[in-house]
């Protein structure tokens, strides 16, 4: 069952006078429970095509569906309503927030939910726990080991349980023993039902997944 | 976890920059309170010392001409149809519908009586409510308590050659000289002064007055409705307001009033200034972590609630420490901007719970448009990692 519809996806910008075509029509269809990366070179359009998959950057044509929702035809704050529901994020930089510690930051997107206080808690706990990192919630993001931090980034990105895990080269700034780590982390994430759709620039990541995209010149290749 | 939990902890663990805006609203707050507090002090102490001090409303005889006389050199006077107040019309004033407001009723008697070659002025005075009246007054020696005494201004104990405890003999009976005033630079200075009844006795003016000096306590109290009602009371009287000193001191007051409102405009504007920098910088310095909240699904206007709530805690900290600071200024100034020493600080709850409502709304509306250009940033440009 797909759970990603991309049809005919196309986005421009402005670059000074001229105008630069970073998706120039992409077809793709995700299934659920699918484990996808991304490749290309830099300047295929691949980040481009992720954050317009994650619903934070509108395209200039075409139409992006998930679970049957056309999610840029929604109305108003309705997509950040989507984006809180039914997608996590990990990003390149892990952007954890410096003045919150890594509980905290894990509890972030359960801020502007209706659950307990201890009820947020304990879920943050948890997903501490799911990347190993249950002991550590205490601790500053600058008081944390790179690794540690992406493992922070990825407990936050999965806490609201999110339909949809995506990430942007999560291992781009981790050593290779750190790397390994992280892609059997988001490996087990996704053995146990969870749809994960990563770009990435490293091959040897795409061992890890059950499909790769290849992206060349705003296409699919 | 909520949102009011971000705010805290980024104000909690950004200490100085909380510091930087906080000392900034404080400055402005403080200087209100502290101009608002001296002149509401000041205005205070000036009216004690009016209710104190002097008389506000002049008595005296209705008559039909002109007074001759221009700073202070009499050239004599037309005058017909002279009346005089009776002592027992006095009783009247204390019946006025504002009686409450009056402090003192000080009443007079005036005339000239030879002493060897020298004339000199007579005037009876009932000496507690003159002394009430003139606080200001220092006399060598004492005020007379008994029917033989008398008190001498400083210019007639010159030209009598008198002093403390030197007899006068006025109209054949002897009087002792109790004290003399020092010099007052105003008419007192050239008075011999007597108790009423018998200064009344020697002028032959028993029972009638020349004049009479009325206090009333003039915080908020209306000098002109008093006036009038006087002198329903005594139609046979002219009663009239002495303006001009309490006029010239309200005057100046309201023109430091004035100039403290336009100082503190500026020091105010100044703070929001700060404020308003300060929070779009940092906005702008937190545009990535504004990026992560737009994407993990953080509506717009939650972006707001957390800007706004920061710069409401900043507000209700800064109107706390402002009014604290600011009073504390204020009673270090008041000793040196009061008329006297001793005059008191005016706490008025207004004034606290007005620089905490001002400080808190000062710092809202200078957070407005910082929130509302971090609510509108697109999360892709916040986050140039995607």
């Amino acid at each position: 069952m797909s759970l990603i519809e991309v049809r005919q996806v196309s986005k421009s910008y402005a670059s000074g006078a001229e105008t630069v075509d970073a998706l120039r029509g992409v077809d793709i269809t995700i299934d659920q429970g699918e484990f996808v990366t991304i490749m290309g070179q830099s300047g295929s359009g691949k980040s481009t095509l992720l954050s317009i998959l994650g619903g934070l950057n509108r395209p200039t044509g075409g139409t992006v569906q998930m679970s049957g929702v056309d999610i840029y035809a929604l109305p108003g704050e309705k997509l950040a309503d989507f984006r809180s529901q039914k997608l996590g994020f990990v990003f390149q930089s892990f952007n954890l927030i410096s003045y919150l510690t890594a509980l905290e930051n894990v509890m972030l997107p359960l801020a502007i939910c209706s659950l307990k206080s201890k009820e947020k808690e304990a879920a943050a706990r948890e997903a501490l726990t799911r990347v190993g990192l249950g002991a550590k919630g205490d601790r500053l993001p600058n008081q944390l080991s790179g690794g540690e931090q992406e493992r922070v980034a990825i407990a936050r990105a999965i806490v609201n349980r999110p339909e949809i895990l995506f990430a942007d080269e999560p291992t781009g700034n981790l050593d290779s023993k750190t790397s390994l780590e992280m892609m059997n982390l988001f490996r087990g994430l996704n053995d146990s039902g969870q749809t994960v759709v990563m770009v990435t620039h490293n091959p040897e990541n795409c061992d890890y997944s059950d499909r790769t995209i290849q992206l060349r010149d705003g296409l699919v290749a | 976890m909520k949102l009011h939990n971000i705010s805290i902890n980024n104000l909690r663990r950004r200490k100085a920059k909380m510091a930087f805006l906080t000392i900034g609203l404080v400055v402005g707050i403080a200087t209100i309170v502290t101009l608002v507090t001296l002149t509401k002090s000041m205005s205070g102490d000036i009216e004690r010392k009016m209710d104190e001090f002097g008389a506000n409303i002049l008595i005296t005889p209705q008559q039909n001409g002109l007074a001759m006389n221009y700073g202070g050199i009499s050239l004599g006077g037309v005058s017909f149809d002279q009346k005089e107040i009776l002592e027992s019309d006095l009783a009247a004033i204390h019946t006025i519908k504002n009686s409450q407001n009056i402090s003192a009723v000080a009443p007079k008697v005036l005339g000239g009586l030879q002493v060897g070659e020298q004339q000199i002025l007579l005037v009876g005075v009932q000496f507690d409510k003159e002394l009430k009246l003139k606080q200001w007054w220092q006399i060598f020696g004492a005020a007379p308590k008994a029917k033989d005494e008398v008190m001498l201004g400083s210019e007639a104990a010159r030209v009598l050659n008198l002093m403390t405890g030197d007899s006068l003999e006025l109209k054949g009976e002897s009087f002792k000289v109790t004290g003399i005033l020092d010099e007052t630079g105003s008419q007192d200075d050239s008075l011999v002064f007597a108790e009423l009844a018998v200064a009344q006795r020697l002028l032959n003016k028993e029972g009638r007055i020349n004049l009479v000096e009325v206090a009333a306590l003039c915080s908020g109290c209306p000098i002109g409705d008093m006036v009038l009602q006087i002198a329903e009371k005594l139609p046979s009287a002219k009663v009239s307001a002495i303006q001009q000193v309490v006029e010239g001191r309200l005057k100046a007051l309201d023109q430091f009033r004035r100039f403290s409102y336009a100082m503190a405009g500026v020091v105010i504007f100044i703070g929001s200034l700060i404020v308003f920098v300060t929070m779009m910088g940092s906005v702008n310095e937190r545009t990535t972590e504004i990026g992560v909240f737009r994407a993990i699904g953080f509506r717009k206007s939650h972006i707001m609630r957390i800007i706004l709530l920061e710069a409401a805690i900043v507000g209700v900290l800064a109107g706390v420490l402002g009014y604290a600071a600011g009073m504390g200024g204020a009673k270090l100034a008041l000793p040196f901007m009061a008329e006297s020493k001793q005059a008191p600080l005016v706490w008025d709850a207004l004034v606290a719970f007005g620089s905490l409502g001002l400080s808190l709304t000062l710092a809202l509306l200078a957070s407005l448009y910082p929130a509302l250009h971090a609510s509108k940033m697109d999360p892709t440009e916040a986050l140039r990692a995607l």
